[in-house]
């Protein structure tokens, strides 16, 4: 099912009187192809969650307007909508078993709806099946694992065959190892049920490495929607620039004079015709090469071996971050002693925005 | 090892020793007073060992009359109370202006000194020489007659009767029951809503399973208390419970002890045992048969 947000806008009221009210997402317009599994991804805080909500039809929107295919669900309930949502607790009933929390979605539905108790096993049974707890339908939630538990509620989520499938931070609440393996799992759940999902997190790389389409999202502003490897290539800000890929982009502050990138007295890379400008220069950590003829010179401070390739840290004046990190190949030797190093840049990986908008020149 | 044991039993020797003197004692007491006939204070000599300190008092028609008093107020306040606590809890905690207001005026009950309660309800249902009771000038108001709630027949007595005790328990019962509610996560209710459940489903299916514990536990504490009645009954009756036909167990078991029908301590302690009986049995059915219907999370 495609899923359209028309200036979707939810304000909440001040906490107290002396307050202001609160924006949590601000004039939303994107649309969700069918059959996708998008992202949506920002720092805590930046309205992901309630942007949830509202395609539940948990939260109503202060205006604005949600469309599933063509049918307009701004002002329908979260069963009318038909979606299924996990939550970041699971929310599994704990007094229930496996089973009855799966089937609990078909237990009500009403009139002509209505199921018998076989084929609400049944269908337990498949779902359970997909999502691989078919053996554990007696327990009880606290007699599960994490990972069951979100499996469980993740089946109970799609036992309805909900037209959207909402998650909230799925898997923040998993170990490093599950949460990698659970992430693959969540692909292979949707794409084999085809389900248009939409997950939220605040992890770039879990995003980045599952989602069809990312979203990010600051401050309940729509940032930049896309696929995971444009929106990495090519931000449209800094603030996009800076959110995705670990370690950081490291960003200098630099001009553009005389059709020539400057960093301090360093002319590092062709403008390419852009005007004269103060500008921020944000450099991938993958787009250095070191090169003792080199056109950027940088302080050495020390070397991090990472096994398949190396991490040269080093500073530089007109750096803005703690230091400036580099990723180059495992192969690359430094000389005992150095305390410079020198690189080339790969122009793909070097971007520049405006120091005043911060948008992408 | 030894002298671990030893540094334990000094440990406890305070609350053993006063538990001991204050509760042990008694209780045995109370069981050899039951089987000693006709035991007399004053020269400490009973006629013989039996059980005919049980025979009379089962066939005394003051504690049969008391036992049957007991027993309804039992059943009718502690479901009502229960249930409209309940009600009024779940009410409190889905309103949200004037909130903190409306727990006030519900808990202020508790509060309140008994015997100004009693005066409230003396103004509300006695009759007096020279005006009916408020709720009788209600009554004839609307067209019907009035009863003598304090003095007049049994229903109405009774009926008097529970009114206070459901009016009194309630509070509590509402306080606990509120932060009950008020424990359960919020995210059961939106999972429920976006699984499509209605809001009586919701109730049925997340909030009485996640709050039985606490029902229970009411529940238990409310049938002992119902058993315990006696002070309540004073307060609305005098103390000559008997001869208002509105005496209690525990009322019955103060008579034999110290009313104007004393020193009896043989009966006293053989009804006693016999409430201690209904209470215990009362109160294993009651685990029984919660035993599947109360989660423990």
């Amino acid at each position: 099912m495609k899923v359209v947000l028309e200036n979707l806008t939810k304000v909440f009221p001040p906490r107290n009187k002396k307050g202001d009210d609160v924006i949590a997402v601000s004039h939303f317009n994107f649309e969700i192809p069918d059959g996708q599994l998008i992202g949506l991804l920002g720092p805590s805080g930046c309205g992901k969650s309630t942007t949830l909500n509202l395609i539940s039809g948990l939260e109503t929107p202060t205006e604005g307007r949600i469309l599933f295919g063509d049918e307009d669900v701004t002002r329908l309930s979260p069963e009318e909508r038909g979606v299924g949502l996990v939550f970041q607790n699971y929310a599994l009933y704990p007094h229930m078993t496996v089973e009855e929390n799966i089937i609990f979605p078909l237990t009500n539905l009403k009139g002509d709806r209505k199921m018998t108790k076989e084929a609400m096993h049944e269908k337990a049974v498949e779902v359970a099946k997909l999502v691989q707890i078919d053996q554990l339908m007696e327990r009880k939630p606290k007699e599960l694992s994490g990972g069951q538990q979100q499996r469980v509620a993740i089946a109970r989520a799609l036992v309805k065959i909900p037209r959207v499938l909402l998650l909230d931070e799925p898997l923040s609440n998993l170990d490093a190892r599950l949460r990698l393996q659970t992430r693959e799992e969540l692909r292979r759940i949707q794409r084999d049920t085809g389900v248009t999902t939409i997950f939220v997190t605040h992890d770039q790389e879990e995003a980045m490495s599952i989602s069809d389409l990312i979203i990010v999202m600051k401050q309940g502003v729509l940032q930049q929607i896309g696929k995971p490897q444009d929106v990495y290539d090519e931000p449209e800000n800094l603030f996009v620039a800076q959110f995705l890929g670990t370690p950081q982009i490291n960003v200098f502050d630099g001009e553009i004079r005389g059709g020539k990138v400057w960093i301090g007295g360093e002319a590092v890379l062709d403008a390419d015709g852009r005007a004269d400008r103060p500008v921020w220069v944000a450099i991938r950590p993958e787009g250095f090469i070191p090169d003792e003829n080199g056109v950027f010179t940088c302080k050495l401070d020390r070397i991090e071996v990472m096994g398949r390739d190396v991490s040269v840290v080093s500073t530089h004046p007109k750096m803005t971050g703690r230091n400036i990190r580099s990723i180059v190949s495992a192969e690359y030797r430094l000389n005992p002693g150095e305390t410079e190093v020198r690189f080339n840049l790969k122009p793909a990986k070097v971007r520049l925005f405006d120091k005043e908008s911060e948008a992408r020149v | 090892m030894k002298k671990n044991n030893l540094k334990a039993w000094l440990y406890l020797l305070p609350a053993i020793l006063f538990l001991g003197v204050f509760m042990v004692y008694p209780l045995i007491d109370v069981c050899v007073y039951s089987v000693e006939e006709n035991y007399n204070f004053a020269r400490q000599s009973y006629t013989g060992i039996g059980l005919e300190n049980f025979r009379h008092v089962l066939s005394d028609p003051y504690f049969v009359q008391a036992l049957k008093n007991t027993f309804l107020i039992v059943i009718i306040t502690v479901p009502l109370s229960t249930g409209l606590s309940l009600l009024i809890a779940l009410g409190l905690s889905s309103i949200k202006p004037l909130k903190n207001l409306y727990q006030t005026i519900y808990f202020l009950p508790y509060v309140t000194n008994t015997l100004a309660v009693g005066l409230v309800f003396m103004i509300l249902f006695k009759n007096t020489e020279y005006s009916q009771a408020m709720v009788n000038l209600l009554i004839t108001k609307f067209g019907g007659t009035g009863v003598d709630f304090i003095e007049g027949p049994y229903w109405a007595k009774m009926f008097v009767m529970c009114f206070y005790t459901i009016w009194v328990v309630m509070p509590s019962q509402i306080l606990i029951l509120t932060s009950a509610l008020a424990s359960v996560n919020q995210d059961y209710y939106k999972a429920a809503r976006v699984d499509g459940a209605s809001s009586g489903r919701i109730f049925r299916k997340i909030t009485l399973p996640m709050i039985s514990p606490t029902v229970f536990y009411l529940i238990i504490t409310g049938f002992i208390g119902a058993f315990k009645a006696y002070s309540d009954e004073v307060a609305l009756f005098g103390t000559n419970l008997n001869a208002a036909g509105m005496n209690t167990i525990v009322g019955y078991v103060y008579d034999m002890l110290y009313g104007d029908s004393g020193g009896f301590p043989g009966y006293a302690a053989a009804a006693a045992l016999v409430l201690f009986a209904i209470v215990f049995t009362i109160t294993y059915i009651n685990l029984a048969m919660s035993k599947n219907k109360v989660q423990y999370m």
